[in-house]
């Protein structure tokens, strides 16, 4: 009896950390494991399919530095990022403003977009933005603007794909952003307005540092969304070319060049050196991001 | 005077947001139920035509959307029951149990999330390899048993819906813990699990990058790889594209239609914590 006490306490002592195990296995073996594997791989020759060869120190990481296709992927991404995210937050933020006090109905219907597969998305678009045939031109030809090359003009391009990741991210980021105003006290509201603060000065000086940390959330997150934005782009341009991003590579974006370089021209070694840059300015980027909306959202 | 014009105005946003958010969909409907021919007019239709049932047997023979949808629905049904299950398990014993290292182990998950692991799917891809689980479900199953968001929130459920009190004196008057569990926790954790079981259904079966590059696409992959094979070569047949498209919603449609209500109200939760 004394004994079964005793295994039973025991086994509560483990058991918790049994029921945890299979998150930090799985995490461990397919998350930090790759990663850190990566940095090996990242000094050798590698093919991604034969394995690893010679040692060759930092050689990937200086030829990056030096590589215009890096550098191409990376300013698209960085414009694709800025046309998506800026006007995605502040839409995101007038409707939570427009939602705060309608039903659930509304809730519900602004997050359609973001259940719909990501490989739908890229397709409807892709078609909505055809050159000869998308109803964008169509419309646009309603108020006399020449048909836009969607698919083969850069700016036009970054915008049709920033396009569609505000589609599928505003009635996401908007409900964020409506759960943390609903949970701004409204004693501060009451406050501001006894003080004679009009609804526009309230929501600058109660809303908007109330909701300071979600803000922060979202563009952190946004940025990281950015930085692996793949099949939007992949899937935008359907003709043969998909993969490269357009002719000239005008919308290839890291994470496309990535997978380019690994699975293209499986050069698992440079693709490696790839990966551990990429991580590294996601790094900085949240840092940077972190100070920016500390400095621009005052408490 | 005012108060009606905001009034037009907000009902006016409102119209916009209606549009802005299900017009790519009906679009879609639109292409697929009618032909290149119609879509070439001056004025592109409006309402849906009459192709649709023509375009579905187009894309039958095609490809094998059928075999492609009953895969992904088999792999995102056993990543949903595996992380109903595991993240249950854990979320409990993060909120309701007391163990050495709980906090940071607890840190782990929650740093976990803000790891962009989609990046790493070249050493990924190297370690699946090397197990042998190339072309092989294992290879799109295993990595997604359990979430780091599935964890954080089955903890949260727990602490709002089993009360410590009762795990507790459950404990003292010697109930092991797997009865426990199953008797005090599971019954008021079901409903949460089951939108988290729904909400990674949806997540696996809208997956693209990793499938394509873990599975044979010569072999009939998911339907999300097979739609973009669909899409690909050197014209892009709108029509039957968007036919295929919209057969490949409807799974995840309907589950959110289903589940709406909760999702929503567990988003809404989730983000006043990351609020707080």
């Amino acid at each position: 009896m004394n004994a079964v006490g005793r295994s039973g306490r025991l086994g509560s002592r483990i058991a918790p950390y049994l029921l945890i195990a299979p998150f930090f296995v799985v995490f461990g073996a397919f998350g930090v494991f790759p990663l850190l594997y990566t940095a090996w791989v990242s000094v050798h020759r590698w093919h991604l399919i034969a394995g690893g060869g010679a040692f060759t120190g930092l050689g990937h990481y200086r030829d990056l530095l030096v590589d215009p296709l890096f550098y191409n992927a990376l300013s698209n991404t960085v414009s694709i990022f800025l046309l998506a995210t800026v006007p995605q937050l502040v839409l995101a933020l007038g409707i939570a403003t427009l939602l705060q006090r309608r039903g659930a109905g509304w809730q519900v219907l602004v997050l359609v977009p973001n259940v719909v597969p990501v490989v739908a998305v890229a397709l409807v678009f892709g078609q909505l933005f055809g050159r000869d045939y998308g109803i964008v031109n169509f419309l646009l030809g309603r108020i006399g603007v020449a048909p836009v090359s969607w698919q083969s003009d850069t700016w036009a391009a970054h915008l049709g794909v920033a396009t569609m990741v505000m589609w599928r991210w505003t009635g996401y980021t908007a409900l964020l952003y409506l759960a943390a105003m609903r949970a701004v006290p409204r004693e501060l509201h009451e406050a501001a307005a006894l003080d004679g603060a009009g609804g526009r000065q309230r929501f600058r000086a109660v809303t908007l540092p109330g909701i300071r940390p979600t803000l922060l959330f979202t563009v952190v997150a946004s940025a990281l969304g950015g930085v692996q934005l793949f099949t939007e782009p992949q899937l935008f341009d359907g003709t043969g070319l998909a993969g490269s991003g357009g002719s000239d590579r005008q919308f290839q974006t890291v994470a496309m060049y990535l997978y380019e370089v690994g699975f293209g021209r499986f050069d698992a070694g440079y693709a490696a050196a790839l990966t551990w840059v990429l991580f590294l300015l996601c790094a900085v980027f949240a840092v940077v991001a972190t100070a920016l909306v500390r400095r621009v959202v005052r408490r | 005077m005012t108060i009606h014009m905001r009034r037009f105005g907000s009902l006016a946003a409102l119209a916009a947001l209606v549009v802005f958010s299900l017009f790519p969909l009906y679009s879609t409907l639109v292409v697929a139920s009618h032909d290149n021919a119609d879509l070439a007019r001056p004025t592109p239709p409006l309402l849906p035509g009459a192709r649709l049932p023509e375009h579905l047997s187009e894309v039958v023979e095609k490809v094998d959307l059928g075999q492609a949808m009953a895969n992904s629905a088999m792999i995102a049904c056993v990543v949903a029951v595996a992380n109903a299950l595991f993240c249950t398990v854990a979320g409990f014993a993060f909120a309701r149990l007391r163990f050495r290292g709980r906090g940071a182990l607890f840190a782990v998950v929650i740093g976990s999330a803000m790891v962009p692991t989609q990046l790493g799917i070249v050493p990924l891809f190297i370690v699946v390899d090397a197990l042998g689980w190339y072309d092989t479900p294992a290879a799109v199953v295993v990595p997604g048993l359990v979430s780091a968001f599935g964890v954080f929130w089955m903890r949260q459920a727990c602490l709002e819906a089993v009360p410590a009190e009762l795990v507790d004196s459950a404990r003292v008057d010697g109930c092991s813990l797997a009865r426990t569990y199953w008797h005090v926790a599971l019954p008021a954790l079901r409903g949460p699990a089951a939108v988290l079981a729904m909400l990674s259904f949806a997540t696996t079966w809208n997956e693209f990058s990793w499938p394509l590059v873990a599975l044979d696409p010569n072999d009939v992959p998911t339907a999300q790889v097979v739609l973009s094979q669909l899409a690909g070569g050197y014209y892009t047949d709108y029509p039957l594209v968007l036919t295929g498209v919209l057969v490949s919603i409807v799974p995840v449609l309907l589950l959110f239609v289903l589940f709406a209500r909760k999702v929503v109200a567990v988003l809404l939760r989730g983000a006043a914590e990351t609020g707080s």
